[in-house]
């Protein structure tokens, strides 16, 4: 029973593609994959929208949207028909052709960066060989996107918007990439399939290899997570469409479908690496404990990918925004510098093993490197907490 | 160490978000056409006349002496005086408002009319659902739309209504009684000085000062 | 093809965009910043974060603040002048509306004024009843101005929600005692409209016994955070000899370590009577104007704690006082209080009639604007919106 839950929906392309000739059978599977995953996080996109509302009223202390469909969680239709009726107004010394194309250009490599993720067990869209490296390229082009939106809108708050996207996404891709190598390292492979399978608990054991269960691994999670939030524009990291200070940034003169077109990339973006964080650090599809194995693996996948997105939204809820040149200083003086070392704790781990002794070495280093580059990252600045005298009298 | 204030505040946030489904003292969202709050004795909207009695026309306190129109601040107030006179409730003959009204798109419901008023006739409302579709018209109160019987006063102000209630009837009382002894008095010197001439008697009372209250409504 | 300087390319014509390199060049064409390598930009008055329709005509080089210039007036409602032509009673609610925010205060010190002019004395339990409101406006506004600086910061609006939570609490107390929210027009010359309505102060007092806890959780949520000290602490400084030549008063001078108070150097009202300490900034960033708020907070509690305890009962408006023709012999008076935003002062003459011959105020809100270009210069644009927020500006007193 446990195992045909598990592999349903491998069972049901399987049984799609069967009737058809062998040529065409991966292409057609390919496309039904996409359509399901577009599908699938279309409808996440959705009703994470709506939770965020939520839960942000929440913790704002307030009740969120509650009026459209039973406990409000209709309201993403509501807002999807309201966006699809507006009107498209592009300004009229934009230029045209780019400014259209700019929201597909992001789109189109967003989606296509799902195609790598294993959602479950067999359940992999295509499986490459390099597809951590695919991810990464197809992540990286949404940069070039975001610029054409800034620079074909003809506005000075959107031309400043699509500066700082570019000067961000570029700074974080490094931490962004080298906080991955380590998993590399230990795994000895590119295929997110395998990465997986590697933190599987192992026979005997009843406890799964996670790479979050390790020093570096948790340092390389924090580090890759905190880049994500910079790589999907979300708070605090909302620079590019710092709402207070350049009004709506890069999608300042967008409006109707394909300022949804760009709200939805944003989202999209964050699930495809919250997926990836859960891939490479949290066992993707993986049971945590060895006697949870009978849950079905995409089930797993789905509710830790859920855990990282209300994070995500947490954060939001909390923090103000960095400056940019606060931000630069982040990236490369305190995060690019911590992944570095994480790289040599990560081997150093791989030969002193998994016991007491492994944590022993690479634990004083990672808390160590976070304290020292934390400590002068602030103290450059002069920043600290201040005491207040009164006036005598 | 970098990161614990951050950390403080996803636990300050995390506890807001518990907090407001288990704490009423968080979550104060009042949901407004379904839940109300109850209204406050002192909230004002916009001004109303009063009247006494049941007909409007006939009960109405204003005595046109236009003070709130010279006195609002904004100007919204336009009163024209009538040509005749009618008795007030203490019986002398007084004009009454042809014309009153208040343009509430102008109002700013400062009830300086309410505080200026010498005769308790003009007071605040507590009615503030008073959208309308028509902009000109709509917003502008006349004196049919104005007038309010004195049971919604005493419904919406029951401290104030009561103490200036109390006020009038003894006014009334004060002017019946001095009316009565003028008569009785007119009564005797006609009867002293000219036998079997009564019509003093039929005469009109004479008024009694004007209500004693002005500038002390506070 | 068009040269780079001069009118050729300028705002497309209605004949459609021009084509080439000149489409794209955004400075406005032929000012002096023509060179390309600067950016005007007009932050406001329809930007989310001017405070009302305020507009920044901000020149930047990158990313860096060169030029700075103030402009407002959107919101002039000619009031000082219809105070002049209106009863000395009628401007009263008028003053409401300057600063909307804090409609008590400016109450107040139009009453002083007006008190100074015809010499009109306040019982004693109306100056009480003047000291708790103005300092429950004095809590609100300041819970405002750190919320909205906080949304100036991007927070997506949770400590602004938790400032407006606790503020809805002192509008109710507003409310039940003036019958309006924000527009009371609650003080009379020589005293107050009306008494407190049954069992209002108590229900103060609960408002101020609970206020603590929010403050304590305001500061975890955010003094302490890391990325509030890195956005606010050195970000424009203003020197103290900037400051008092400026004429800048309120929590904005204090900041940088001037002791100057207006309820302890003028004493108004029964200020003297209570315990209360003047907190200082070092600085004079916009960290200690954020913080000069948050300790003015605490201090208020405490004064409103004391009047509470000794509020007496008797009458609230002077015998004297008359609503109705009233006419002030001739002279002139200043009445200024410390305002939640600084000195708030009403300048009056009368001419013996019934409406003042000369009203003037002196706004807070826009002498300490003057020095927003000191304070912007050689920042980053993002800093231009925290700076502005910390200065707490009203523009209905700014524009009046």
């Amino acid at each position: 029973m446990a195992a045909t839950l598990d592999q349903l929906f491998v069972q049901l392309l399987h049984g799609m593609t069967a009737p058809l000739p062998e040529a065409i059978r991966p292409w057609v599977a390919l496309a039904i994959s996409l359509g399901a995953i577009l599908a699938v996080f279309g409808l996440c996109f959705g009703i994470t929208t709506v939770c965020e509302r939520k839960a942000i009223a929440r913790m704002q202390n307030r009740l969120g949207p509650n009026r459209v469909g039973p406990y409000g969680f209709l309201q993403f239709a509501a807002d999807g028909i309201k966006t699809l009726t507006k009107e498209d107004i592009v300004p009229r010394t934009a230029d045209q052709v780019v400014h259209f194309l700019a929201p597909l250009a992001l789109l189109v490599p967003v989606v296509l960066t799902f195609l790598v993720l294993p959602f479950g067990r067999n359940m992999t869209a295509m499986d490459l060989e390099v597809g951590l490296l695919f991810f990464f390229a197809a992540g990286a082009s949404t940069e070039l996107a975001v610029f054409m939106a800034g620079w074909s809108s003809r506005n000075k708050y959107s031309l400043l918007g699509a500066m700082r996207a570019i000067a961000q996404m570029l700074s974080y891709e490094l931490p962004f990439i080298l906080s991955t190598i380590g998993v590399v390292m230990i795994t000895g492979a590119l295929s997110t399939t395998k990465i997986v399978e590697a933190q599987a608990a192992a026979p005997g054991e009843w406890l799964a290899r996670w790479h979050v269960f390790t020093p570096w691994g948790l340092a390389a999670f924090l580090l890759f997570l905190i880049a994500a939030f910079a790589e999907s524009n979300r708070s605090p990291f909302d620079l590019p469409e710092g709402e207070s200070e350049i009004v709506a940034g890069y999608f300042i003169e967008y409006s109707g479908f394909k300022f949804a077109l760009f709200f939805m990339a944003e989202y999209l973006g964050m699930f495809s690496s919250s997926g990836m964080a859960v891939t490479l650090f949290l066992g993707g599809w993986t049971a945590p404990f060895a006697f949870l194995d009978w849950v079905p693996s995409w089930m797993w996948f789905f509710g830790k990918l859920g855990v990282l997105i209300a994070l995500f939204i947490w954060v939001r809820g909390t923090t103000p925004r960095l400056r940019m040149d606060q931000l630069m200083d982040f990236a490369w003086k305190f995060m690019l510098p911590l992944a570095l070392i994480i790289l040599p704790t990560a081997a150093i781990w791989h030969y002193a093993g998994r016991g007491w002794l492994g944590w022993l070495v690479t634990a004083p280093i990672v808390v160590g490197a976070y304290v020292l580059l934390g400590r002068s990252l602030v103290g450059r600045r002069r920043i600290r907490q201040r005491s207040y005298r009164y006036a005598a009298t | 160490m970098l990161g614990i204030g951050l950390i403080k505040g996803l636990a300050e946030t995390g506890r807001n978000f518990v907090g407001s489904y288990l704490d009423p003292d968080r979550l104060v969202t009042v949901e407004y056409p379904e839940e109300r709050l109850p209204v406050k004795e002192n909230f004002r909207q916009f001004p109303f006349l009063v009247f006494d009695g049941e007909k409007a026309d006939i009960g109405l306190r204003c005595v046109a002496c236009q003070i709130c129109e010279k006195e609002c601040p904004p100007q919204c107030i336009y009163i024209e005086k009538s040509k005749d006179k009618k008795p007030d409730h203490l019986g002398k003959p007084q004009f009454y408002p042809a014309v009153f009204d208040i343009d509430i798109s102008v109002c700013m419901s400062c009830q300086i009319c309410v505080e200026v008023c010498p005769f308790d006739a003009i007071k605040m409302d507590q009615q503030f659902e008073l959208s309308t579709a028509d902009r000109f018209r709509g917003l502008l109160l006349t004196r049919d739309r104005l007038a309010k019987p004195n049971s919604h006063f005493q419904a919406i102000h029951p401290r104030d209504a009561a103490e200036i209630d109390m006020r009038r009837v003894d006014e009334r009382a004060k002017a019946e009684a001095k009316a009565k002894a003028d008569a009785e008095a007119k009564a005797k010197q006609a009867t002293a000085a000219a036998p079997g001439a009564t019509k003093a008697v039929a005469s009109t009372p004479k008024p009694a000062a004007a209500p004693a209250n002005e500038g002390a409504i506070s | 093809m068009p040269s780079h300087g001069g009118a050729t390319a300028k705002v497309p014509t209605e004949a459609g965009a021009p084509r080439g390199p000149d489409a794209y060049r955004l400075t406005a064409g032929d000012n002096e910043y023509d060179d390309g390598s600067l950016l005007e930009i007009s932050m406001g008055p329809q930007h989310p974060s001017t405070h009302g329709v305020f507009r920044m005509d901000v020149v930047l080089d990158g990313e860096t603040v060169v030029k700075l210039k103030p402009v407002f007036g959107y919101l002039h409602r000619n009031h000082e002048k219809i105070a002049e032509s209106a009863s000395y009673l009628a401007a009263m609610p008028y003053t409401d509306r300057l600063d909307y925010f804090c409609s008590l205060t400016n109450n107040w010190a139009y009453a002083l004024a007006v008190e100074k002019l015809a010499g009109l004395q306040v019982p004693e339990r109306a100056e009480f009843l003047r000291v708790i409101t103005a300092e429950l406006t004095r809590l609100q506004n300041h819970v405002c101005l750190a919320g909205f600086l906080m949304q100036d910061m991007g927070a997506s609006g949770t400590p602004l929600m938790y400032g407006f939570r606790e503020r809805e609490k002192i509008l109710d107390l507003f409310e039940a005692l003036t019958g309006a929210r924000m527009m009371c027009n609650y003080m009379r010359f020589g005293g107050c409209r009306c008494d407190t309505p049954p069992g209002w102060l108590e229900e103060v007092r609960k408002v101020v016994d609970r206020f603590p806890r929010f403050l304590d959780e305001f500061e975890n949520l955010l003094s302490s955070n890391e990325i509030l000290m890195a956005r606010t602490q050195g970000i424009g400084v203003l020197t103290r000899d900037l400051a008092i030549n400026a004429g800048i008063t309120g929590p904005v001078l204090r900041s940088c370590g001037v002791d100057y108070d207006l309820r302890k150097v003028d004493g108004y009202g029964l200020y003297p009577k209570f315990q209360f300490r003047v907190p200082l900034g070092d600085h004079g960033d916009t960290y200690d104007r954020y913080m000069m708020r948050i300790l003015e907070m605490r201090e208020s509690l405490g004064i409103l704690r004391q009047a509470l305890d000794a509020i007496p009962e008797g009458p609230i408006l002077d015998p004297k006082s008359k609503l109705r023709g009233f006419r002030p012999k001739p002279g002139e008076a200043y009445g200024r209080i410390e305002a939640p935003k600084g000195e708030l002062g009403f300048y009056l003459i009368s001419d013996g009639s019934p409406n003042p011959y000369r009203y003037r105020i002196r706004p807070p809100s826009l002498i300490n604007l003057t020095v927003l270009e000191d304070l912007c210069l050689g920042h980053n644009v993002a800093d231009t919106v925290t700076i502005l927020g910390s200065i707490d500006i009203v523009l209905g007193e700014v524009d009046r």
